[in-house]
């Protein structure tokens, strides 16, 4: 294959031709722009969750439990969950379409966005029984 | 024509002039190049960040269901294999976090050609490196002084 040549259009086909087929011109960015959104809400979410590591490092479980009831920290935690998960789903279907081909396509990536969704799912659940579960015992304890 | 393929590779900008599309790198005929290495870097920690986080998971539900699920995740954070694991964890974290940052300047259309590109790979590979050293160190020592305060 010729590399050094400027590049020019040898083939008689129109441009319409070589378009059609290779999917639509309207929603090519859209994967694309949400990665990188997603990308820029996790880097203050990140800076924030290493702090609470150190905050949280060797803690006790009543420890952890009084930390996740507080609203501010669940908030936070929720949000970095959802985006978490949100940007791991949509690089993972980038490996996906890049190694899988043919028929393994789809069900290869219903599997994994499934996985992913449930593990996001979970973690959201631990986040608001933490959040509830501490706001019931400061109530008991009133 | 030379090439039949050539008629895929010519693409248009959004000026308007043609351009070459990039291609794949081809393993068997490219020479090593760190700029290739930090690239697929960036991908496997990804996959490796995500398998990370359903750890973290773990970890968050384990507090959420009680003390002896905590107590069982405690046994897996505090052997040393289990810190290794979160060593690894951590040290995919932070170069996915780095990598992306470079892609985010990359995007803006900065720092976006071969000699930059080389100039900034080692710079990366530097910058992971320390980061990931003194998080990890740190937080096990941050760790290690709770537990014992806590034993005393």
């Amino acid at each position: 294959m010729s590399t050094s040549h400027k590049p020019h259009i040898t083939v008689m086909r129109s441009q319409l031709s070589r378009a059609r087929g290779l999917g639509s011109g309207k929603s090519g960015v859209a994967h694309w722009w949400a990665e990188r959104m997603s990308a820029v809400a996790l880097v203050p979410l990140s800076g924030w969750f290493v702090i609470q590591v150190f905050r949280l490092a060797g803690a006790s479980q009543p420890e952890v439990a009084q930390w996740g009831g507080r609203p501010v920290n669940a908030t936070m935690m929720m949000a970095l969950v959802i985006l978490t998960f949100y940007h791991t789903q949509l690089g993972l279907q980038v490996i996906i379409d890049d190694y899988v081909h043919g028929k393994a396509h789809v069900p290869a990536s219903l599997l994994m966005k499934s996985v992913i969704f449930l593990l996001g799912v979970f973690g959201a659940i631990s986040v608001l029984k933490l959040a509830l579960v501490a706001t019931r015992g400061r109530i008991a304890a009133n | 024509m030379q090439d039949v393929r050539d008629a895929l590779y010519v693409g248009h900008r959004s000026d308007g002039t043609l351009t070459r599309r990039p291609m794949s790198p081809h393993l068997q005929v490219y020479r090593f190049r760190l700029s290739m290495f930090l690239s697929i870097a960036n991908r496997a920690a990804g996959v490796a960040a995500t398998v990370g986080s359903a750890l973290g998971i773990c970890w968050i539900s384990a507090a959420a269901k009680g003390p002896k699920s905590f107590a069982k995740v405690q046994k897996v954070t505090g052997h040393p294999l289990g810190k290794i694991a979160l060593a690894g964890w951590a040290l995919a974290l932070v170069y996915h976090f780095v990598a992306g940052i470079r892609h985010l300047i990359w995007d803006s259309g900065a720092r976006f050609d071969k000699k930059k590109i080389n100039e900034d790979g080692p710079i990366a590979a530097g910058v992971t490196v320390g980061v990931t050293l003194a998080l990890v160190l740190s937080i096990l020592g941050v760790a290690a002084c709770r537990s014992k305060k806590r034993a005393s």
